[in-house]
């Protein structure tokens, strides 16, 4: 076996594959036979490092190196200047955006220096297509401590003690929901893993099932063990392939090595895993909705009781825990739940995945301890906001959560306080907005996704959401009224008091908190008609300042819509008479405004 | 027990109550409109989708849907306060917006339950203006689909689906398009629908409604070349006078013949008639059968009875293995149609091209056997136009009657003179009942010690008796709904391993007394109940109660047919089947 | 592939397999660990330090030390090639110069297992090379 003194990490997620990490992997090989090092420098592909913006990401050990954005042509420089001779190569370091210092190693990266990672403890470590990555880090360590030494009454004492709780969302006690289900008897019950991420913009179960499958693996085993389950089954999108493809390889070699199967480590325990395919309905996240799907039924919510735990898949008791929250068991296993129980806030214990995007510096996913505030996650985790504009809110939970603001950014956040702010949890979605965000628009845009995503079996959202939708249009084309204003809230208050499911109950969320956060903005565009985020369209006007005119007819040739023609009047100073645009047949495009070099036109 | 209160008034109900039956035992009616439960009758639609019915339960964060919300000790419920009162306006408001408001014009206007809601709840106005929902009208020769109106109460879905196991209707599409419809947005007639109807019964708005053939039969009436006759169904005596404000289970037989004659009916016959003819023919067909089976020959048991239409469809639509399983003879409205046109109108003197047959059925599944291209000739059907017992009760306001002022009438004769057998045939049990009659009688040529047979009867959706015809053990079974026929179907399939000679099977719930072209029960089970009562009432009262000793039949027999199951009654009154898989085929 | 057929089995297998990730594992926690950072620039690699750290690695291992070797590019004493920086935890980094395989056996035996000093020790008073 090569002893091997260097290891170059490369992510193989979805993201970093689609910007050619597979090619940057391919080089390595290439360049390091060359220098005959093939057997000093091994190169893995790994899953997601969670910096996804600056991917694909490249990452050299033992030294911690982090590079980033890296291109297949970049390989070259790398192992000749860094592999071979020691020294970094500089412009493909994490360059910090605050001080422009590139950044030598990823301990020394803000982005990953309050980050605790659990769930994402092998993501970007090992290489999710190798299950022997996966032991030596002490995968299925917990499996065969559960069927070993524990009872199945202990296992659960255990992740109830760690006060573990649903990573999908609504943050159920996942101990409890365990014990509900090991109550019922029956002769056979199912462990469903819900990986039917529905969110726009999450992704951390991807991640975690492209760079770890076989912590899931386990997490279900163990969990079919408490239960009394022998049947395991994944609820996947068939819009993750890579996530697929892994999941199959490590659920095959858990086979091969006997970690899954019959007679698991030759205690008599059986237990095996089968994956069903979603069509990425947002809905089917709801257990009940995905329960129905997968029996081949119209994927819509029913009315709990009964509970999955009572009656669940094909009528029989089932748990169905999302795939950030198996993540963490095997690890509240190993370690105890002692150990998990002191990360975190009282009521919310461990870790939490976020998927942090928009106007900020680095995008990614992030796992950090409950209880950090939003100001840590944006300004240090995050390195502020783009461009030096201003906070604004952020938009927490995913499209049916809320919009937070300034005042909320020192809030220490778990379940308990996001929902008390007007958001919630839900999986770890986290939008950043600045002032170039419209709050009704922003309302808006989330409400066409619910209205989308609607199951239509419940009157509140099926056509309750629809209204608010055609509220907010009306609001945000300039139409509205105060009278509306009113509507709006008692509209969504109703909605979320009256809806079946916890996607109605909670899709009026992004209405209730902008109204609640941003009144201002909503009364100025009702009754100013003014849009101070220049986000809505029919509330602008393209306006041509004559006096700064020149004359030169630029934006009226770059017009689509020959809505600018030349006035009769010409400016003291200027040889030519000026142009004005005619709104009505204006589409506010503002590619005059590109055009024209005086700055003679302004929105208004 | 549970202990709990409503409104602040303590109330004590069984474990397992919802608090909207709760609040009803304590005289609290919270308003709904998705859920429907016929009581007794295995069938109830709980999606827990419309929200009307929602109330405040104290410490609960939002408010629950007293429909599916089981009571829990010391729990304070709320069912009018500000808070509900407010959603469940709203709710309401949100479904109208988007609803058509054409009431006026609706078939069901007087009869919708979101139009009486919305009268209850005092709403005005809709504020919510927006876009609504629009969908391609569709229909089968039974049922009339505008989903335009549809709730998305779910109730045909359960119905076709849960308790008819048809599986035509279900939900599709998603959010503000959602919607029931047959899979592939296929019409209802190329999909597996057997054309039961009980959609239309169960729809809570116009969404489903009856195809009205009110005004062929009045033009056919008004032409001077026709001579209009009309026979009426056993289930409809016992449900007519309900539309006319009477109670539930009035019997109306003299009164209903009245009103049709003053409608311009030329005659006014009986379906019962044609019931002791159908028992005659399949009381001899099963004595056949089992004859042959007790001589070993080779014969298919058991048989099923074949009067039910939606029964009919739903074997050749899924079970075109077992189509020789079932009676051959036509449905009483078959044989009724088949002996006027070529019986009768001789008789009467008119070309049976000029003979128009008018048919009162509950059923709306009628209105698609009466035309099928076997039960015709040469393209003139045995009869002509059906309509349902709400047709019935259109016509005669329609045409300033009033049924209550009415006088007892009798039918015409000859096909007019039935027996108590006969008119049972409208509930679960009855052709079971009067089949049995005629046919312990016949075979033991011994005069029946008792005529009723109770283990027929009730409610029960599968019945199984073995009844003892001079020391033969006759194994029998009776069930409603097409769910239990679809179990008694695949247990022949198995090889029939419980030993049934004679099933027999209505698909309505409670058989004809609940079909789908009777007054709209709303749900409310006890009026199917007091129909049921009414037909054993009716039963009871005539002179004569067996099929083989009704006199006209007798005659019939004797000037025309010669004997039952024989040359000229296989020609006229028996039918034969097809197999219709495909249509099921292009649904899955 | 032969089946894991018990919980020894699996410490057994990570045993084995540990070494594999070793680099990995060493990298998250370098603090803990000792820090040997070898100056590979081009005068050091003509000096020997590749050989000189492989057979540093392979001693540590033997000496069962926990140690992360990383390298370096040049640290500016190219008159004392090969040169390498130890920082024990608890310590101030130390630079060796001069260093051959004896003298690098010396550093391990010696320094960082008894922290006694030894020969070719480069005085400096200089930040560590990288932050």
């Amino acid at each position: 076996m090569a002893k091997y003194k260097m290891h170059v990490l490369i992510c193989g997620g979805t993201g970093c594959k689609s910007s050619n990490s597979l090619d940057i992997i391919e080089n390595f090989h290439t360049i390091l036979k060359e220098k005959n090092l093939q057997d000093e420098v091994q190169v893995i592909k790994t899953g997601c490092f969670g910096f996804c913006e600056k991917g694909p990401i490249v990452k050299i050990m033992p030294d911690n190196t982090f590079y980033t954005q890296v291109k297949p042509e970049d390989v070259r420089r790398i192992v000749e200047e860094h592999l071979i001779k020691g020294r970094k190569v500089p412009e493909l370091l994490y360059m910090n955006p605050e001080n422009k210092e590139h950044v030598a190693d990823s301990k020394h990266m803000d982005f990953y220096k309050k980050q605790i990672r659990i769930a994402l403890r092998n993501c970007g470590f090992v290489d999710p297509e190798n299950i022997e990555e996966c032991i030596s880090r002490g995968g299925y360590e917990a499996l065969a401590k559960c069927l070993t030494e524990m009872t199945p009454e202990q296992v659960i004492a255990e992740v109830k003690a760690s006060g573990l709780r649903g990573r999908g969302g609504a943050g159920f006690p996942t101990g409890l929901k365990w014990e509900l289900c090991a109550k019922n008897k029956a002769d056979q019950k199912y462990v469903i893993c819900n990986a039917d991420e529905g969110d726009p913009g999450a992704f951390m179960d991807r991640s975690i099932l492209e760079g770890d499958p076989n912590s899931i693996v386990e997490a279900m085993a163990i969990c079919g063990y408490a239960i009394g389950a022998s049947k395991g089954l994944v609820y996947i999108r068939a819009e993750y392939p890579l996530a697929i493809e892994r999941l199959k390889i490590a659920i095959n070699q858990a086979r091969e090595y006997g970690l899954l199967g019959e007679d698991i480590l030759s205690t008599g325990f059986n237990f095996d895993i089968e994956l069903r395919y979603g069509a990425g309905a947002f809905v089917c996240g709801e257990e009940t909705a995905l329960i129905h799907s997968m029996e081949g039924q119209r994927g819509e919510p029913t009315l709990k009781p009964p509970f999955p735990a009572v009656s669940g898949y094909m009528g029989k008791p089932s748990n169905v825990n999302n795939v950030e929250t198996f993540a963490n068991v095997p690890v509240i296993i190993t370690k105890g739940a002692e150990w998990f129980n002191k990360i975190g806030t009282e009521k919310s214990k461990g870790t939490k995945v976020f998927a942090l995007a928009g106007q900020i510096n680095n995008v990614g996913l992030i796992e950090v301890p409950m209880g950090i505030t939003l100001r840590e996650i944006i300004y240090e985790i995050g390195g502020g906001i783009k461009d030096g504009r201003q906070f604004k809110a952020v938009q927490t939970g995913g499209p049916s959560g809320g919009c937070l603001t300034a005042k909320h950014l020192d809030t220490a956040i778990d379940y308990d306080s996001l929902v008390a702010a007007g958001s919630m949890m839900g999986s770890g979605g986290m939008v950043v907005m600045d002032e170039t965000s419209c709050m009704p628009a922003i309302a808006k845009f989330y409400l066409e996704f619910t209205c989308e995503e609607s199951c239509g079996k419940c009157s509140p959202c099926r056509i309750g959401n629809k209204r608010l939708c055609e509220i907010l249009e009306k609001i945000t084309d300039g139409r509205g009224t105060m009278e509306d204003l009113q509507e709006l809230r008692n509209l969504a208050a109703v909605i979320k008091d009256t809806a079946l499911c916890g996607l109605g109950q909670t899709s009026p969320n992004p209405v209730l908190s902008t109204l609640d956060n941003f009144w201002d903005e909503y009364v100025e565009h009702v009754v100013d008609k003014k849009c101070r985020a220049g986000v809505c369209k029919k509330l602008m006007s393209y306006v041509i300042d004559r006096e700064k005119c020149i004359g030169c007819g630029k934006c009226a040739k770059g017009c689509p819509v020959e809505a600018i023609t030349r006035t009769d009047y010409t400016a003291p100073g200027h040889k030519l008479a000026s142009m004005v645009i005619d709104s009505t047949k204006c589409i506010k495009c503002g590619a005059c405004i590109n055009n024209c070099k005086f700055g003679a036109i302004s929105i208004q | 027990m549970i202990n709990l209160t409503i409104d602040n008034k303590p109330v004590q109900v069984p474990e397992g109550t919802t608090i909207l039956k709760a609040a009803r035992m304590a005289g609290i009616d919270i308003p709904t409109l998705c859920h429907f439960e016929l009581d007794g009758m295995n069938f109830e639609n709980k999606p827990g989708g419309c929200r009307v019915c929602v109330v405040e339960v104290k410490g609960r964060r939002n408010l629950a849907p007293a429909c599916a919300t089981d009571v829990m000790e010391g729990m304070e419920v709320l069912t009018h306060s500000a808070r509900v009162i407010n959603a469940r306006k709203t709710v309401v408001e949100l479904i109208l917006s988007d609803h058509p408001n054409d009431c006026l014009q609706c078939e069901k206007n007087g009869d919708c339950e979101l139009q009486s809601l919305t009268k209850r709840l005092g709403i005005k106005e809709i504020p919510f203006k927006g876009a609504t929902s629009t969908y391609r009208k569709d229909s089968t020769l039974s049922v009339y689909r505008d989903m335009d109106k549809c709730v998305m109460c779910r109730r045909c879905e359960s119905m076709c689906n849960k308790f008819m196991s048809v599986g035509a209707l279900s939900g599709v599409n998603r959010g503000f398009q959602a919607v029931v419809a047959p899979a592939f947005e296929q019409n209802l007639g190329d999909s597996s629908c057997v054309n039961c109807g009980q959609c239309v019964q169960v729809c809570p708005v116009g969404a489903l409604t009856l195809v009205d053939n009110i005004s062929d039969v009045l033009k056919a009436i008004a032409d001077p070349t026709k001579k209009v006759v009309v026979q009426t169904a056993p289930a409809v005596r016992v449900a007519l006078g309900e539309e006319f404000g009477m109670k539930p289970g009035e019997i109306v037989t003299g009164k209903m013949a009245a009103a049709l004659r003053r409608l311009g009916f030329d005659q006014v016959y009986d379906t019962d008639w044609s019931a002791d003819l159908t028992i005659m023919e399949e009381g001899t067909e099963l004595l056949g059968r089992l004859k042959k089976a007790l001589a070993g020959e080779e014969v298919k048991l058991p048989m099923f009875t074949s009067c039910c239409p939606a029964w009919v469809t739903f074997y050749e639509k899924n079970f075109p293995d077992l189509l020789e399983y079932p009676s051959t003879a036509k449905s009483p409205q078959g044989m009724f149609g088949a002996v006027a046109k070529n019986y009768l109108a001789p008789k009467l003197g008119v070309k049976r091209e000029d003979l128009v047959v008018v048919s009162i059925m509950p059923c709306l599944a009628k209105k698609s056997e009466r035309a099928r291209e076997e039960l015709a000739v040469n393209g003139d059907s045995d009869v002509n136009y059906t309509l349902s017992t709400r047709e019935l009760a259109h016509m005669i306001r329609q045409c300033n009657l009033n049924l209550n002022d009415m006088p007892d009438e009798d039918f015409d004769s000859p096909l007019g003179q039935s027996t108590g057998a006969a008119v049972i045939f409208g509930a679960t049990g009855g052709v079971m009942e009067a089949a049995l009659r005629t046919a312990y009688e016949l075979h033991t040529g011994k005069t029946l010690p008792k005529v009723e047979f109770h283990e027929t009867r009730g409610f029960d959706g599968v019945k199984e008796a073995t009844i003892d015809v001079d020391g033969f053990p006759l194994k029998i079974a009776v069930v409603y709904s097409l769910s239990n026929a679809r179990k008694m179907m695949e247990q022949v399939r198995q090889g029939n391993p419980n030993g049934y000679h004679f099933i027999e099977v209505m698909a309505c719930p409670g058989g004809c007394i609940g079909g789908a072209g009777q007054p709209y029960h709303h749900g409310n089970s006890e009026i199917i109940r007091k129909r049921m009562e009414a037909i054993y009432r009716e039963d009871e009262g005539k002179p004569i109660r067996k099929s083989h000793e009704n006199p006209e039949i007798l005659a019939i027999y004797e000037e025309y047919y010669g004997e039952p199951c024989g040359h000229l009654s296989h020609e006229q009154l028996h039918t034969h089947y097809f197999d219709k898989s495909d249509k099921v085929e292009a649904t899955k | 592939m032969t089946k894991v057929k018990s919980l020894a089995d699996l410490k057994a297998m990570r045993e084995k397999l540990q070494s594999s990730l070793d680099i990995r594992e060493k990298a998250e926690n370098p603090e803990s660990l000792v820090q040997i950072k070898v100056a590979m620039a081009t005068c050091g690699i003509a000096a020997g330090a590749k050989q000189v750290m492989e057979h540093m690695m392979a001693k540590a291992e033997e000496l069962k030390i926990a140690a992360v070797f990383t390298q370096t590019g040049c640290m500016g004493y190219c008159h004392a090639e090969p040169t390498l920086e130890v920082r024990v935890p608890g310590k101030d980094p130390i630079v060796f110069g001069h260093v051959d395989n004896d003298r690098a056996d010396e550093i391990l035996t010696k320094y960082v297992m008894n922290g006694e000093l030894v020969e070719g020790i480069i005085p400096v008073n200089y930040e560590t090379i990288d932050k």
